[in-house]
């Protein structure tokens, strides 16, 4: 059997077996853990287990939950009832509670038509009609001429109308239609569709009419050839399981059929998402744009990544074009982050696509509240796409109620991931969402709002950090002069330095050179600190000469566990006060207060904003922070 | 690898498809020894078994698995890594 395609958008799950056993054995149990749980990397052995506990612990309904239930009734003509569990833990995902009942195989027509059948009991709110490729084209063979292939499929249309027009009658309920899948091999090949009487040319013929009829009669469709075609049939189907037990969906690819039904009964209930959000350094574009600059970004043609990352905006903004609100929350300079939509040639979004820009420095959690707020909608709305693993886990821990997607690395899987994860499943596009974008960036006010706290202490607490520090050596020399070179924006000094420089810091006893490395459970984040400093001669003062971060490091309180380290180091050079410089740039706006923010007073300004400021060794008392710090 | 290593590895997807963490597997073992082990577990344990030994079991060894033995001799005559 082929690969079942995983649901690779959703986080890799940890401690599987422990988290499932405290749902289980809880009283009272928690809804949220099984939701959390439910969004997860689960295979269908794992999903059917979550269902199982969640059955078992909620026999009916949580309260809670603030969404409609779904009474879902299948009725097939192949066996369904290993997509059940799937599709409830898919429901699950979405705060969806589903009950289901499986209609008797085969017996679709018998359960609509008879009042006591068990479908009448059930009462459904809903009805997935799923009608394998063998049951459809029973009778059709390749001898069969057009008149015959086109008699049969009116009589298929007829009869799939009449169920349709017998549930909508019956129960007034909502109509999901499975698409064929394409299950039967060619009798010719290419010219397939030449020979009308083939199964293998009737089944796209199958599925254009019911797709038709589906437009006609306000059906949803469930769209797995599609899928099929995406993912190749093997991910979705084995003939020797449907010999076996008459499975035409695998039950490997269950967790995916799940979603595409439970996509489609949200979007009937309006909850789907409905906003996209936006990182933007290597996200979409590569590269960061404080310290790389307009002309350093990589973005554009001429170089694969950049058109991935292209390809990556072009998505971005078609969605935004059919009615999905676009918005942008990164850690920037806002000025620096606005040159880039508004000088970069080969930017295919513009300020005007974007609804709410927030280009600040405050952590991603509280800036996605924002613009919740600015937009007026839910928090339960919106996705939010950013490269940086450490954001995308703070952001599903603050705001587990955010859809955040896991980003491949290469820029060109991006949107093909985007789709597939099915956030903005819909079921049709009116004009009022062609002009949804523009509505939003009219209506938009840019009030301040105020600052709403976020537990952002008990994520640093979880992120069992080690900062881990060393001397200059020859091994780190061309990483460390690299990002003297290249670091813009968390920079105190913006002095650049050559190999020959920083080896005579290497050389110069008075002198400290530290490169910090930044280590926690998501792994490692390579060299994210330079400080250079030196003791002056005839003096007890401690210059800092450099000082420099990778920003993506930000609000890790790297900056307290790094002074702690340098005072140390001062204090064995038997400094009793250290100096520190800013040089104001364009660029390194944000490090202005950087001394002030950690204890030193200013002690002199220049009039072009730049300042010295001081700290007393001698009445230092280290930070205490979250982070373990080693010297390696 | 070594019939320990594989019935150990079984062990593991018995116990994550039944949900009973002190699921012991035996060579004798059936079906019929273990609630709630109906075609469809079935099917879903032989998924497991695939994906996790990385082989292809056919129609007709599926159709002649008797007990967690006969399993355990398909595994490691198709195992690649049996040498």
């Amino acid at each position: 059997m082929g690969h079942a395609t995983p649901l690779a958008w959703l986080p890799p799950v940890e401690d599987w077996r422990g988290r499932l056993g405290t749902l289980r054995s809880s009283q009272p149990p928690n809804i949220d853990d099984a939701i959390a749980l439910a969004n997860t990397r689960i295979d269908f052995i794992r999903t059917n287990a979550l269902d199982q506990v969640v059955r078992a612990q909620w026999p009916t309904m949580p309260a809670g939950l603030g969404t409609a239930s779904v009474r879902l009734a299948i009725l097939g003509s192949a066996t369904m009832a290993h997509l059940l569990p799937a599709i409830r833990v898919a429901g699950l995902r979405r705060s969806i509670w589903i009950d289901s009942y499986e209609g008797e195989y085969g017996q679709y027509l018998q359960e609509l038509a008879d009042p006591e059948s068990g479908l009448h009991a059930f009462k459904p709110s809903a009805i997935l009609f799923a009608f394998d490729a063998h049951h459809l084209c029973a009778g059709l063979t390749v001898g069969a001429s057009a008149a015959d292939a086109d008699a049969a499929l009116t009589e298929i249309r007829r009869r799939v109308e009449e169920c349709w027009r017998i549930a909508r009658a019956t129960f007034g309920c909502v109509i999901l239609q499975q698409a064929v899948l394409p299950v039967h091999p060619a009798m010719i090949g290419g010219n397939e569709h030449r020979l009308p009487g083939s199964r293998a040319a009737f089944v796209p013929r199958l599925n254009a009419m019911l797709r038709d009829l589906a437009d006609a009669e306000g059906a949803e469709i469930v769209g797995l050839d599609a899928r099929a075609a995406l993912d190749g049939l093997a991910a979705w189907h084995d003939p020797a399981l449907w010999h076996r037990s008459k499975q035409d969906v695998t039950p490997a690819a269950a967790p995916f059929y799940g979603e595409l039904v439970a996509r489609l009964l949200a979007a009937k209930q309006g909850r789907s998402f409905k906003a996209l959000v936006l990182d933007l350094d290597n996200t979409i574009w590569g590269g960061v744009i404080g310290d790389d600059g307009l002309e350093g970004i990589v973005l554009g043609q001429g170089s694969a990544s950049g058109e991935g990352f292209l390809a990556v905006q072009d998505y971005a903004r078609e969605q935004g074009r059919r009615g999905v609100i676009l918005a942008v929350c990164s850690k920037n300079d806002e000025a620096n982050a606005l040159e880039a939509f508004e000088k970069h040639p080969e930017m295919l979004l513009k300020r005007g696509d974007i609804a709410c820009f927030m280009a600040n420095w405050d952590d991603k959690a509280t800036n996605i509240r924002r613009i919740a707020q600015q937009l007026n909608i839910g928090l339960d709305s919106l996705v939010f796409l950013d490269d940086n693993p450490f954001e995308r886990n703070l952001v599903r821990q603050e705001l587990p109620m955010v859809a955040v997607p896991e980003v491949p690395d290469d820029p060109a899987l991006v949107a093909g991931m985007l789709a597939d994860a099915g956030y903005f499943e819909a079921l049709g596009i009116t004009d009022e969402d062609r002009e949804r974008g523009v509505q939003y960036q009219g209506n938009l006010a840019r009030e301040a709002l105020k600052e709403t706290a976020t537990d952002i202490e008990s994520y640093l607490r979880g992120l069992d950090m080690r900062l881990t520090w060393r001397p200059f050596d020859r091994i780190g020399l061309a990483r460390t002069v690299q990002l003297i070179n290249k670091t813009n924006q968390f920079n105190l000094t913006t002095r650049r330095y050559t190999e020959v420089d920083v080896q005579a810091v290497m050389d110069d006893p008075n002198a400290v050179g530290l490169q910090l490395r930044l280590l926690d459970r998501f792994g490692d984040n390579g060299i994210i600190a330079i400080v250079i400093g030196r003791k002056l001669r005839d003096t007890v003062d401690f210059l800092v000469d450099t000082w420099l971060m990778s920003c993506r490091v930000l609000g890790r309180q790297v900056e307290e566990s790094t002074l702690n380290i340098l005072a140390a180091e001062a204090q064995r050079l038997g400094a009793e006060r250290m100096l520190g410089d800013y040089i104001p740039t364009k660029k390194n706006g944000m490090v202005r207060k950087h001394y002030e923010k950690l204890g030193f007073a200013t002690i002199e300004e220049t009039p072009d904003g730049g300042s010295r400021a001081a700290l007393d060794l001698r009445r230092f008392v280290p930070f205490s922070t979250f982070t373990t710090i080693e010297r390696v | 690898m070594s019939d320990d290593q594989i019935l150990a590895d079984l062990t593991e997807i018995f116990r994550e498809t039944f949900l009973r963490d002190d699921l012991e597997l035996k060579p004798e073992l059936t079906a019929a020894d273990v609630e709630g082990w109906d075609s469809f577990k079935h099917i879903e344990i032989i998924m497991a078994v695939e994906e996790r030994f990385s082989i292809k079991m056919s129609t007709r060894e599926l159709d002649n698995l008797r007990s967690v033995g006969d399993l355990l001799g398909l595994i490691r005559a198709k195992s690649p890594s049996a040498g």
